[in-house]
């Protein structure tokens, strides 16, 4: 029985190295000093306090790089003395696809310009999609988005809601384009 | 002979915490290691907390070894149906034992004098005498003859994991094992002989005293400068004993699932991966022992240091010791953290490379050396007359 003899198979991109690369050794060496010089400067900078790494930490790090308009966290904005601006009107929670926001009305009498707040609003961000429909439908700019993000890594599902308080607290912003006059005070001038 | 016991026992103890904490700082080291080189953070969010308060011992993650160690122990022992309980049961320790054994006969310091270290202490003085010992456990005349021995045993453990397994990757990844393991074994005995050629003695301890001083008025009289290609050559060949990456044929996740410890799980697998660890040490220590001084430093003998001019600073007899041991432990932590740049670097090689690699390439090139020793050993100790 007779067999072909193997021959190997030319291919049009035969590596082509010199006698050099194929001796290995001093290549090998090459390549350890590009390794070893980028975990030295590394370490380096690891040691003199810097950070020697290209990731950021999650949750703990916010990233330097978000666009200015990256729809991150929900604020609700505040009227002059503080109150929310929101009307509780409810639409944003209508339009919400996710629908994760919960809002329960309250209503004030004595504040004749704004009686309507909310008393509840939370927002469950495990469910949350970040899509900004909220803020665009909002008749009273009482609901923004600012880059950062929630933050909110959790083993439970039930602590990644945010609630009236933080939302309205955690960076108030009063600068509303459709200001309310602050509530009367009692016995005030009217 | 009781006093024998007595240093022999601490010695013991202290070779097995330096080993074992060496194989458990190891696996975090490798992975921060392989991390900081690929512009990463690595291993950092293992902690210990103190109880009964909120102080969270984070450390840079190093208790990521603890936390593996942990996971090993809770896992479910899981048993392949085989014939042969009895060595499957035993292929792990059969690995991981002969890997300790190793450094029994590794100095890891230079000469204890118990009588001059507690010379304030005159019950301590009479009961040692003038008794000194080598800061080695066994201290045998046969030292390297038996490195060889218990380094040839690691491969019996992995064929027997192969063959009790049952399964076809691990009858594979036993039989590659074998193979390499033989292979490069010869090769590293090779370099091996020029250093004995050189010091002739197989002592370990006698080979690092040889090692102290200066050769040519300014290099240490180490032997990588007197085997510059030996240690390249032992190196390589020790890194393909141990199975990492440029030679992790045995195990090759890629194609063998794990190779011979496939059917392995819970701490059995982990003794695998921790001998793996401590044989990173091992080969370490006994690289600086053959090639780096062992705990000698240049310019410093058991008087203290002798500065170029001829200016001695002596030093007390327990902190020559402590440095002795010291400057042993910092080079073999250089050395495995070079064997880990090593494994993330490079590339890995085809089974047929592998093989032609030790036959066609080391072997050739371990014989020239020795060849080349041997006439120059003979022509400076005479040339026969």
């Amino acid at each position: 029985m007779s067999r072909k003899p193997f021959v190997r198979r030319k291919y049009w991109n035969e590596p082509t190295m010199t006698w050099w690369e194929r001796f290995y050794l001093f290549e090998i060496v090459r390549g350890l000093s590009i390794t070893g010089g980028v975990f030295l400067r590394n370490m380096g900078r690891w040691m003199t306090g810097r950070k020697g790494a290209l990731t950021a930490y999650y949750p703990e790090e916010i990233r330097s790089d978000y666009a200015r308009r990256n729809r991150g966290k929900h604020i609700l904005t505040q009227r002059p003395d503080g109150n929310p601006q929101c009307i509780a009107c409810n639409m944003c929670a209508t339009v919400c696809p996710a629908q994760c926001i919960e809002i329960e009305a309250g209503f004030d009498p004595a504040d004749t310009s704004h009686p309507k707040s909310p008393t509840r609003f939370e927002i469950d961000y495990s469910r949350c999609i970040f899509c900004g429909l909220c803020v665009e439908a909002c008749p009273e700019d009482a609901i923004r988005m600012v880059p950062e993000t929630p933050g909110l890594p959790s083993g439970d599902r039930h602590r990644m809601w945010i609630d009236r308080e933080e939302l309205l607290n955690w960076n108030p912003q009063r600068d509303v384009a459709k200001p309310y006059p602050p509530k009367p005070v009692p016995g005030g001038q009217p | 002979m009781m006093q024998d016991l007595v240093v022999h026992g601490l010695f013991i103890v202290y070779a097995i915490a330096v080993l074992m904490t060496f194989g458990l700082i190891l696996t975090w080291v490798e992975r921060k290691q392989a991390a900081i080189m690929a512009d990463r953070i690595g291993a950092n969010r293992a902690y210990l907390r103190i109880p009964f308060t909120q102080i969270k011992l984070v450390w840079w993650g190093l208790f990521h070894g603890l936390a593996d160690g942990m996971k090993m122990l809770l896992k479910e022992d899981f048993r392949p149906v085989t014939y042969d309980r009895m060595a499957y049961a035993i292929a792990p320790w059969v690995v991981f034992a002969p890997v300790l054994l190793v450094f029994a006969v590794i100095p890891f310091g230079g000469r204890l004098t118990p009588a001059e270290l507690f010379s304030g202490s005159p019950t301590v003085v009479e009961w040692f005498g003038d008794r000194s010992y080598a800061l080695q456990i066994a201290p045998l005349d046969a030292g390297l003859l038996v490195v060889f021995a218990f380094g040839g045993l690691t491969v019996i453990g992995s064929m027997l994991a192969g063959w009790a397994s049952n399964n076809k990757f691990s009858m594979l990844g036993a039989i590659r094992s074998a193979s390499q393991m033989i292979s490069y074994e010869l090769v590293m005995g090779l370099t091996v002989l020029g250093l004995i050629l050189i010091y002739g003695t197989v002592d370990l301890v006698d080979i690092v005293e040889q090692q102290s001083g200066l050769i040519l008025g300014f290099l240490p009289a180490w032997g990588i400068f007197y085997q510059p290609f030996g240690a390249v050559l032992f190196l390589t060949a020790a890194q393909a004993e141990n199975r990492r990456i440029p030679f992790d044929l045995p195990e090759a996740e890629s194609e063998l699932i794990a190779g011979y410890f496939t059917e392995y799980s819970a701490m059995k697998m982990g003794l695998f991966m921790f001998a793996e660890f401590i044989e990173i040490a091992i080969i370490a220590a006994l690289f600086t022992t053959l090639f780096l001084g062992g705990y000698n430093l240049p310019w410093m003998s058991d008087a203290g240091f002798t500065l170029p001019g001829g200016h001695l600073i002596p030093m007390g007899h327990g902190a020559v010791l402590a440095t002795q041991m010291i400057v042993f432990l910092v080079k073999v932590m250089l050395l495995c953290s070079f064997q880990i740049l090593v494994r993330w670097s490079l590339p890995r090689f085809r089974y047929d490379q592998l093989l032609r690699f030790a036959w066609k390439f080391m072997l050739p090139l371990a014989l020239a050396n020795l060849v080349v020793t041997v006439v120059a050993v003979w022509a400076i100790r005479g040339g026969g007359a």
